[in-house]
């Protein structure tokens, strides 16, 4: 799960570590307020779902207050396009205003999960304000990991080295391992999965300040975290996944023309795999999930049917513990009130595959079934091949 | 001989008394599966469906001297369960739960350094030695009993892949899902260890996907240390970065754990790799062919 910058900001505040004084906003209006409110050189940062913000022309710097309602309201009225966003880009909604600050030098902390030693790992670089793959590549021995053992937690003499590397000294450097220690103690608390601090700043008069902050939760930890749920900006998210996540379905939109339902996300992934093979786009990947009911099917069902960007439906369904019948109720309940007019190939196999077929042929829906992947496939794309001829 | 499970083990299912527990208990029993008991704290005593429930793990390997168990405990205890199944002496655990927070796992795959117990999983659908035993969720009948060792990330992909392999009249000696998730607890190497050593096992096909690099670490150990024919897929293919596709730990992050890397060093180390998802049974073929 993403949440803003300023969010991870107030998280970051409330334990304590340093950051630049700011608000968000909502409004041009509000904008020029806080830049009153502050009576100084500030920063607009644009609070999207997405990093690369900078070269985009997210971030812009605030020097007089005529100038200050005009820039917010020039970046409210975007679509923020980044190199992580997509063509289609994300809404600025909330907007960060920031007090500047004068940097002496930027360095870079984040803390995340390791997989190869299954551990927490903390990366620390003396080259802070650039993305770290790209110092990972041109500075590799810049880079400074540290595999934090979950027995031991981060201990003075794990951090001090680090420090030391990063050129902290004296005061600075007992403010870096608490800095590094506190880090680690939000990591475990909040869930993260991940917690960069890019960059983190010395600034000239001798402060440790975290000036950009990224997190994101462990999707499997928000059970323990309820008052998360409010923390989602809505306006970031694309209206069907936000559908989807009400029926905990997992969604992502790809934008070609073929509607998959598929059990499994392995098999999801090799039938979107698959289905370009064969010459054709997918609009979308979803994995309905093991034991999916009847009414989660129709919910991922309806779904795909109201993503106007679909014109033919594939759907890939291996039964184990999700049963064939329940598919086809599902698919049967999403299609009662209006009868879809576009291809639909079904593959079904495993659990009470006899029982789905009966339903889907007794359903007077217009539905080819297969009972294998490749016939499945050069089905539907043989149909929208012939549907784009018609047309 | 097959690996991990055979006619003999003893299997306990924490959780026995849930919804899915019992009903897996009961496949994994119609399959043939010795399933000895179940644990359900505070339900000590009881019987369910013929099935011997105890409180605890260690009153359950007490009693019926289980030496497996299968774990289908709700994410929030399931950590828990697990580190209890080592405690309580359990020699393999099988962890199908989906959903454990990371910060969970990252505690338990540290406690099990130290432990002589074997993982399997979380997010996995458990293994399976054909004809013999299941300890799992998949469906027992497109297996058949045969020479071929599978390995894979996935669960109904490996469904997929199997009944393509018994399609094709190549039975498995061995089923095992290690997992979806970004923690996992035996990985691709261990698992590929033991298929080497298994006399039943001629040939061992992989299945892996986006995210990580358990797939180029599995290659570099095949090429230097395995003799058998291995063939392999990887899903993901055309998965878009930065998104987590269904499985927690299917993810391109910063350029690393695509699919095409993962499959350019399988074919550098000598793997036969599918190109697409139904080709698997031909790769497999290909793969015992070429040896």
């Amino acid at each position: 799960m993403n949440i803003h910058e300023y969010q991870a900001k107030e998280i970051l505040k409330a334990y304590g570590v340093n950051v630049p004084r700011g608000c968000m906003v909502k409004s041009a209006r509000q904008a020029g307020k806080a830049y009153q409110y502050f009576g100084c050189d500030c920063v607009f940062k644009a609070q999207v779902y997405a990093g690369g913000r900078g070269k985009a022309g997210g971030i812009r710097i605030v020097r007089d207050e005529a100038q200050a309602c005009d820039i917010a309201k020039d970046l409210f009225k975007k679509r923020l396009v980044t190199a992580q966003t997509g063509a289609h880009g994300l809404p600025v909604k909330r907007l960060l205003i920031e007090e500047i600050v004068e940097v002496e030098k930027e360095l870079y902390l984040s803390l995340t999960l390791d997989r190869r030693t299954s551990r927490y790992c903390l990366i620390a670089s003396s080259e802070g304000g650039m993305d770290i793959e790209d110092v990972a590549r041109k500075f590799p021995d810049k880079i400074h990991k540290l595999f934090i053992d979950p027995f031991l937690g981060v201990k003075a003499y794990h951090a001090r080295p680090l420090c030391v590397l990063l050129g902290l000294k004296n005061k600075l450097l007992d403010e870096g391992i608490k800095l590094i220690q506190t880090l680690y103690k939000i990591l475990l608390e909040k869930d993260c999965s991940l917690l960069e601090i890019n960059p983190l700043v010395v600034t000239k008069d001798g402060r440790l300040l975290a000036m950009d902050c990224k997190i994101n939760f462990d999707d499997n930890a928000l059970f323990r975290h309820p008052e998360y749920e409010k923390m989602i900006d809505f306006s970031q998210l694309d209206a069907l996944e936000i559908e989807a996540r009400k029926f905990d379905l997992a969604y992502i939109k790809l934008g070609g023309h073929i509607g998959c339902m598929v059990n499994g996300a392995g098999l999801a992934m090799a039938t979107l795999d698959i289905l370009k093979e064969y010459g054709t786009e997918p609009a979308n990947f979803l994995d309905v999930g093991g034991g999916a009911s009847r009414e989660k099917v129709a919910a991922a069902f309806r779904i795909i049917l109201s993503d106007k960007k679909v014109r033919g439906i594939f759907v890939n369904i291996f039964g184990g513990i999700m049963r064939c019948d329940i598919i086809a109720h599902g698919i049967i309940d999403a299609t009662k009130e209006k009868a879809p007019h576009i291809p639909i190939v079904v593959r079904m196999d495993g659990s009470n595959l006899e029982e789905g077929i009966r339903l889907l042929a007794q359903s007077g829906l217009n539905i080819e079934i297969v009972d294998n992947l490749k016939s499945g496939v050069q089905k539907i794309a043989q149909m929208m091949k012939k549907k784009k001829t018609a047309a | 001989m097959a690996i991990l499970i055979d006619k003999n083990s003893k299997i306990i299912v924490q959780g026995i008394t849930g919804k899915s527990g019992l009903l897996h208990a009961r496949q994994c029993r119609a399959y043939g599966s010795n399933i000895v008991g179940g644990v359900t704290p505070g339900r000590g005593g009881s019987s369910i469906e013929g099935f011997s429930v105890f409180d605890s793990v260690t009153e359950a390997v007490l009693h019926t001297k289980a030496t497996v168990s299968m774990i289908l405990v709700p994410a929030p205890w399931a950590a828990d369960a697990i580190l209890e199944a080592a405690e309580a002496g359990i020699e393999l655990a099988v962890c199908i739960t989906e959903g454990i927070p990371v910060r969970d796992m990252v505690m338990t795959k540290r406690y099990l350094c130290h432990s002589k117990m074997r993982l399997i999983g979380p997010n996995c659908p458990g293994l399976i030695t054909p004809g013999e035993c299941e300890v799992g969720i998949m469906p027992g009948s497109i297996h058949k009993k045969g020479n071929i060792g599978v390995v894979s990330r996935s669960g109904t992909l490996t469904y997929e892949a199997v009944k393509q392999l018994t399609d094709a009249g190549l039975g498995q000696s061995t089923c095992v899902g290690i997992g979806g998730d970004p923690i996992v607890g035996m990985d691709f190497i261990e698992v590929l260890k033991l298929f080497a050593g298994d006399v039943d096992t001629k040939g061992i096909f992989i299945i892996g996907e986006i995210g990580g690099d358990a797939e180029e670490s599995a290659a570099r150990w095949v090429k230097e240390n395995l003799k058998k024919p291995v063939a392999a897929f990887i899903a993901g293919r055309t998965a878009p970065a930065g998104k987590r596709m269904g499985h927690a730990g299917a993810i391109i992050t910063g350029g690393k754990g695509l699919a095409t890397d993962k499959i350019r060093s399988l074919e550098e180390c000598g793997v036969v790799v599918a190109q697409s998802p139904v080709k698997i049974a031909e790769a497999m073929r290909e793969a015992l062919n070429k040896n």
